[in-house]
């Protein structure tokens, strides 16, 4: 079984316009609504309250979930505490109401909802000081990431390399980031490390397509090869690849989509976006990127030394 | 020919044996158990204890499958939670005869049901987390009263000094309630005064009162200072939990302040709930004060404060002490245990700057005299030292006496643990129930299970037995990855679950680059063996390569990364390490055992070769 018998390079290349193009649009608009809409933080970054409920017998959980969300609360997250009769309901904060308002909310939902009748434990508030040190430990992260990607590519390579993957990859990042904003799916700490994590993953992927342009540039054979006809060397000699790869880290993703339950489900849909267009970035971003900043086929291979003759 | 050399064989070999030998113990699932330990000193727990547990158990009939003895105390494993409850209230009634002074901490755990010479050789299964196997929680409450009247008490030791030092004379200082009252002879003293108490006391707010002859100057704490003092009491409370928590090892902590005076603690993958609470619990305070020699000689303690102190023999001796205090527990920054200029085993002990100072003046003050180190937990006071002044010091010392090595290291935790602001009390304590724990280790399970099906089964269907090569990589991965986060009892948790699945769908990036390249060279007319070869070697560079760029990623999320992320950075980090190690060598070490002996390959089995031209 082969899935790709390509017999010509692909002129990806022609097309750079286009494909750049595609992606200052999705870019413009997940912007947009990151700006309009903003995020959806969790409880970590927002603060919130959380309370403790106690029933005589064991509730079904799901119709308080149920209960709780029909009555407007969003996000209701509800879990056994210590026994099956104790049960922990975490709202998120909300804005202009304290959280002893919240509680009697939530007590007035679950006295009307059928099942055993519950009694308040206790309530406890989450204050928003916390999620200030996540946002700022969040920023400093991704900063360290821009960096030391930077710097090793920049070492490895050459600095046109290293910039355009770091561009093109960071686009994926406010794609997701648009994604998160425009559904106003939950971002929560998982999602934050799924995004970083997508972060390195793509980059990975200009790398490999960086390699093969390295590789063909010092190939005495292919000498005769324009820039864009060594790009489209690369890309085409890698796509295979590139597909089944990203294919199989997929398939795991969806299994995680299927099996993780709630707790799983952003981060892995945080993963399933970054990995769609970590492929589409980096192969035709990045490659037209090192194009317009110039790469040549010098910058790469390294003059052979001369041997130093005895001179007599 | 593709053969490794004996040395490499041999490593592959060994590392598997030590993956297996390490992921072993997270096989065999835990046991119930119950710990029996102290949160008291001078209490130890030995071989005696022991045997008297195991004939409480003996006569209570109580069948259970091994009792072990380490430093935190006598465990005994048993069969099922019903009887680990039975056990518990047995020994409780049997080892704390007397509730209200418990001698010993009897709490449930569970302990790993793996083999002995497992856990002999430093096996153990990984260490979950709060999401997946429950925690403790606790709600500490700061007693505010405590604080505030501490600090009045050294307040008014203070102004005694300060005023003696300025020559103003004055009929006593007292601190009466909330209050620090001056009393005074007459109206022109009291006046005269008033200033310089002001002065030296700009914290509390003085107003003037008489009665009779009695004049006297009433100082109330300001409400902005009291609310320092509140912040502060807090903000040190909540470091010194932090510095214990650090002391138990827990990964990652919650330590948040709630409310005005309310601290949570939440300590995730702590079923020993003995050992946390003993940490947590033991909300004690220290004090330094003078001991009054005259009213132990005569032993006449009448209007003193009288605290036991418990000698090593057994002997408990009344200490009558001054109700002035010299320092308190915030003045102290370490305790540790040393040995003195004669070798003698001693504990070296270091204060803070005001605390030095008003040290100097005491012991200057107080040669040869007596002066005890009193530790308060519960309400309850205890001598944990009492030594002669042996001569003038400051912010540095040292307590000697006749000390073994293990006492004065008991001393110095003793000290340390006193070192708090304000007394607090657990008033909620929790352990979060394993139900949705397991039902997270259920769910991550078959994500990272169906996952690998998957992408082995597209393996082996796309690239036939270099597929199947490849999916044994992927699987010695996990194996390695498991193995390392048993080894390491980093924190497994949910996040951590979902990059073990993660990290295993980018690792067979790795192997797809290598088949890749292998197909490219027989494509280009390359004999197989050379096309093993060079597809080997020419993918190294780019793996290297893009697996260093991922590194980066994940090590910015372990340096920054809190709670959740953190789980996830570690396991991420770690996978990215053993999946270069399992895709490249151990993959090489199968296809060589595979392909590499034979002379003369003729064709291996890597799916179709397709060739331009050939249009098969």
């Amino acid at each position: 079984m082969e899935f790709f018998r390509i017999r010509r390079d692909i002129p990806f290349m022609r097309h750079a316009l286009v494909f750049n193009a595609i992606s200052v649009i999705t870019f413009l608009l997940a912007v947009f609504f990151l700006a309009t809409r903003g995020l959806h933080l969790s409880v970590e970054f927002t603060g919130g309250t959380l309370m403790e409920v106690n029933y005589s017998e064991a509730p079904n959980l799901e119709t308080v979930r149920k209960a709780l969300t029909d009555s407007g609360f969003s996000d209701p997250q509800v879990q056994n505490f210590g026994t099956a009769r104790d049960v922990m309901i975490r709202l998120p904060l909300v804005k202009d109401t304290d959280s002893a308002k919240v509680s009697q909310q939530v007590m007035a939902t679950l006295d009307k909802a059928e099942g055993p009748k519950a009694e308040l434990r206790r309530v406890e508030y989450v204050g928003p000081q916390v999620g200030k040190e996540l946002a700022a430990d969040g920023s400093l992260a991704l900063m360290l990431v821009i960096f030391g990607i930077v710097l090793y590519l920049a070492m490895r390579f050459e600095w046109r390399f290293a910039v355009s993957a770091i561009i093109a990859n960071l686009h994926d990042v406010v794609i997701i980031l648009g994604f998160f904003a425009a559904f106003q799916w939950e971002f929560s700490l998982p999602v934050l490390a799924a995004v970083l994590a997508v972060l390195g993953y793509s980059v990975n992927e200009s790398v490999v397509v960086f390699d093969r342009v390295r590789e063909v540039f010092r190939n005495p054979r292919k000498r005769t090869m324009t820039v864009p006809q060594v790009l489209d060397h690369a890309i085409t000699s890698t796509i295979s690849r590139t597909i089944i790869t990203h294919g199989s880290t997929q398939m795991m993703v969806l299994s995680m989509l299927l099996f993780g339950g709630q707790a799983l489900h952003y981060f892995a849909v945080a993963l399933t976006i970054g990995i769609c267009f970590g492929i589409y970035s980096s192969v035709l971003v990045a490659s037209p990127l090192v194009m317009w900043l110039g790469v040549k086929r010098e910058q790469l291979v390294k003059p052979p030394k001369q041997k130093q003759e005895a001179v007599v | 020919m593709n053969r490794y050399p004996l040395w490499k064989n041999a490593l592959v070999i060994v590392a598997l044996l030590l993956g297996l030998i390490y992921t072993l113990p997270n096989f065999y699932g835990e046991a119930p158990a119950v710990q029996v330990s102290t949160t008291r000193t001078g209490v130890t727990l030995d071989a005696n204890l022991m045997s008297q547990v195991e004939s409480t158990l003996k006569d209570a009939a109580i069948p259970h499958t091994g009792i072990t003895l380490d430093n935190s105390g006598v465990r005994v494993r048993l069969a099922d939670t019903d009887t680990q409850l039975k056990t518990r209230d047995v020994l409780e009634k049997a080892l704390n005869p007397d509730a209200a002074d418990a001698k010993y901490v009897v709490a449930l755990n569970l302990l790993s049901k793996s083999p002995s010479w497992l856990s002999h050789a430093g096996a153990k299964p990984m260490y979950l987390g709060l999401d997946l196997r429950g925690g403790v929680h606790f709600l500490l409450q700061v007693d505010m009263k405590g604080a505030m009247t501490k600090r009045l008490d050294s307040m008014a030791s203070d102004l005694r000094i300060q005023l003696r030092e300025k020559n103003v004379r004055h009929g006593g200082i007292n601190r009466e309630g909330d209050t620090i009252t001056l009393h005074f002879r007459d109206a022109e003293g009291r006046d005269a005064a008033r200033g310089k108490v002001e002065d030296t006391l700009p914290d509390l707010a003085w107003t003037l009162s008489e009665s009779g002859a009695d004049f006297v100057l009433t100082g109330r704490m300001k409400q902005i200072a009291e609310k320092d003092i509140r912040e502060s009491a807090i903000k040190q409370n909540i470091l010194t939990l932090q510095k214990r928590v650090n002391e138990l090892g827990v990964a990652e902590p919650i330590i948040q302040q709630q409310g005005a005076d309310r601290i949570v603690v939440q300590l995730p993958g702590v079923q020993d709930v003995a050992k946390a609470k003993d940490l947590i619990g033991r909300t004690a305070t220290l004090e330094v004060r003078l001991v009054d020699q005259e009213a132990m000689i005569s032993g006449n303690a009448e209007g003193l404060e009288v605290y036991p102190e418990r000698a090593r023999n057994g002997v408990v001796t009344q200490v009558p002490v001054r109700k002035q205090v010299i320092l308190t527990g915030e003045r102290f920054e370490t305790a540790q245990a040393s040995f003195d200029d004669a070798n003698r085993p001693a504990v070296a002990v270091k204060l803070d700057s005001t605390g030095g100072r008003i040290m100097r003046t005491v012991t200057r003050e107080n040669l040869k005299k007596m002066m005890a180190i009193l530790l308060f937990e519960k309400g309850r006071g205890e001598a944990i030292s009492v030594a002669t002044i042996q001569g003038e010091f400051g912010d540095r010392f040292q307590i000697t006496g006749q000390f073994s090595p293990q006492e004065t290291n008991t001393l110095a935790i003793l000290i340390r643990s006193g070192a708090l602001a304000a007394p607090m009390d657990i008033i909620e304590e929790r352990v979060i129930g394993p139900s949705l724990g397991a039902e997270n280790i259920d769910k991550g399970f078959h994500s990272t299970l169906w996952g690998f099906i998957a992408i082995a089964v597209f393996m082996i269907g796309y690239y036939m037995v270099f597929g199947f090569i490849s999916s044994a990589a992927l699987a010695a991965n996990l194996l390695f990855l498991i193995a390392l986060l048993s080894l390491l009892q980093a924190t497994l948790t949910l996040p951590g679950i979902a990059a073990i699945a993660l990290t295993l769908g980018m690792a067979i990036d790795a192997n797809v680059l290598i088949n890749e390249r292998v197909r490219e060279e027989l494509r280009n007319g390359v004999s197989p063996q050379a096309a093993i070869s060079a597809g080997y070697d020419r993918a190294w560079a780019t793996i290297l390569d893009s697996n260093i760029t991922t590194l980066i990623a994940g090590l910015a999320l372990l340096i920054f990364g809190s709670g959740p992320v953190r789980g996830f950075a570690v396991v991420h980090c770690l996978g990215i390490l053993t999946s270069m190690f399992s895709a490249v060598v151990v993959s090489r070490a199968l296809v060589n055992l595979v392909y590499g002996r034979a002379r003369k390959l003729e064709k291996v089995s890597i799916g179709t070769v397709w060739k331009p031209g050939t249009g098969a």
